[in-house]
């Protein structure tokens, strides 16, 4: 069963067309890549998703219900929760503080939501970090922290953009090992990555972007055999 | 903490303070109020607003308006100001909190303005310039109207207190620190700086009620003056300490003290706008966080240096 499909999304910017006819569907309990080179519209794309941007043209379907009109904090409601490009942890706020923020959406009370937030701090791992201020977190522990945030929201959908950019190999293997955690858990993923071996090894589907249009869609192998792809892409990724 | 400062204010009139005196307390207490309210909206919401004066006056103005239309007691104002000034809230806020950062600032600093021009020009309704003025005052005494003001004070510190305990509470901060992040966390970031504002506005116009029983008489250049309101509370907050649940108190000290105190030196009176705005420089540089917030770093100074540890 397709857990959210995006149907014909435009998105344009004044003349600027940032999207233009992308239509895929992400199936429930696996994790879908989106990669691309350097503004394909990949973020654009979470964004039209998250609700920040409204589509052109086109319209977001989750669990059947159209949700290309609505705001972020209604599309959260749902069931869809996401992290950033650039970190935003809610800086002058403890770590803890900050889960709990989030927790409040599915707790009746103060309690309950510690609760939530303690619990998605232990599956992080973040839990002994938890009196911190989140300003004085290191970048990996950040991207972490993002991710809790969007967990405590108890999400049946998760948006990860580039949550590995920046890490380094260590922090990029225990991130991988939470990624499928979350999976088991039985919550969908959409990733957006430029780390080949990060999406090869997690994606069950791989979706192309390049000057936002989808070029390609398939498993990871098909996608690494592409011809398009490697031109667009992995070949450009190759010269660098 | 908290009850021990509350009782020990609770017996101070019965130590025979001047009338003076008794005044100034008042005046202090009457200012925490305020900054407490500004505080909710501004320190932990994050939204700065430059127009509380607007809330100050259309509190005193329904506290005043009763009393001049209806002939009934002006204290009536302190809870008609609740529903006036939730809806005043609610305008205001529909107006400007699509607005962001500076541009919510000016456009509260406007309608400030706005307000006090109105007051001015609706003179069938107000008196305009003539102001209103309560004939018989309540109480010859200060110290009834210490402790009204002073059991005002208490609700708000606990309200605040309350609120900044709860949901709301982690919602404001949240919003303060990042609005995009805190609506794509489920945080209905509307609503929720509309409720602050509205907390703020009643917290802020209870005192303009009370300010109008007080003094007995009001215009519209004393109640919703840019300067003497709605920048005063700004700074009270920002000396004291933003976001922190003492700061408004500990500002409404500082300003009321420093006001008195400047006013009353001969020739640099005058002055005391261009030395309040020297004293914001130097705490936005050297205290950034108020003196409550950086209490620390103000203790520092005074210990012996190498000393430490």
């Amino acid at each position: 069963m397709s857990l959210l499909q995006i149907q014909h999304v435009s998105k344009r910017f004044g003349g600027l067309a940032a999207l233009t006819d992308v239509s895929y569907s992400v199936e429930k309990g696996k994790i879908l890549g989106l990669i691309g080179p350097n503004g394909a519209g990949k973020t654009t794309l979470f964004n039209v998703v998250n609700g920040f941007y409204p589509p052109t043209k086109g319209e977001v379907l989750f669990k059947e219900e159209r949700i290309s009109h609505l705001q972020p904090y209604q599309i959260c409601k749902r069931g869809v929760g996401r992290t950033f490009q650039v970190v935003r942890p809610l800086q002058r706020m403890t770590v803890l503080d900050n889960v709990i923020a989030s927790a409040f959406l599915r707790a009746k009370d103060k309690a309950g939501a510690e609760r939530i937030a303690l619990d998605a701090l232990q599956f992080t791992g973040l839990y002994d970090d938890r009196s911190l201020v989140s300003k004085s977190l290191p970048l990996g522990k950040r991207k972490k922290l993002e991710i809790a945030r969007a967990l405590a929201t108890q999400p049946e959908m998760l948006l990860l953009d580039e949550s590995f950019a920046g890490l380094n190999p260590f922090e990029q293997n225990e991130l991988i090992d939470i990624i499928r955690k979350v999976k088991a858990k039985g919550i969908t993923i959409m990733i957006i990555e430029h780390h080949m071996k990060v999406i090869m090894s997690l994606s069950d589907q791989v979706v192309v972007l390049n000057y936002g249009e989808k070029i390609a869609e398939g498993t990871p192998k098909e996608i690494g055999n592409n011809p398009l792809v490697i031109e667009a892409y992995l070949g450009e990724a190759e010269r660098a | 903490m908290p009850p021990i400062i509350l009782a020990v204010l609770c017996f101070l009139p019965l130590v025979g303070l001047s009338s003076y005196a008794m005044h100034i307390l008042v005046l202090v207490i009457m200012w925490s109020i305020i900054g407490m309210g500004w505080n909710l909206l501004g320190g932990y919401c994050g939204q700065v607003s430059f127009g509380h004066a607007a809330f100050f006056g259309m509190g005193a103005y329904s506290s005043g308006l009763l009393y001049y239309h209806f002939g009934i007691s002006g204290w009536w104002g302190l809870l008609v100001s609740i529903p006036v000034l939730t809806i005043t809230s609610l305008v205001i806020g529909f107006i400007c909190l699509r607005l962001r950062g500076a541009y919510f600032a000016l456009a509260t600093l406007a309608l400030g303005e706005v307000l006090r021009v109105t007051a001015e020009n609706l003179v069938k309704f107000t008196q305009g310039d003539l102001g209103i003025l309560i004939k018989q005052r309540t109480w010859v005494e200060k110290t009834w109207y210490f402790y009204v003001i002073l059991l005002l004070a208490a609700g708000s510190f606990l309200l605040v207190k309350k609120v900044m305990e709860s949901k709301l509470g982690y919602y404001f901060v949240a919003i303060r620190e990042d609005q995009d992040a805190a609506n794509s966390l489920g945080i209905n970031t509307t609503l929720y700086k509309t409720i602050a504002l509205c907390l703020s506005g009643v917290l802020t116009g209870m005192a303009g009620a009370f300010y109008m029983n007080y003094m007995g008489y009001i215009d519209p250049t004393t109640v919703f003056p840019l300067y003497d309101i709605s920048i005063v509370t700004v700074m009270v907050v920002m000396v004291g300490g933003v976001a922190t649940y003492w700061g408004p108190v500990i500002g409404a000290l500082i300003m009321v003290f420093l006001a008195e105190v400047i006013r009353s030196m001969p020739k640099i009176g005058a002055a005391h706008q261009t030395l309040f705005g020297i004293l914001l420089i130097f705490i936005i540089i050297f205290l950034p966080n108020g003196i409550v917030g950086d209490f620390r770093k103000i203790t520092g100074l005074f210990k012996p240096r190498g000393a430490l540890k």
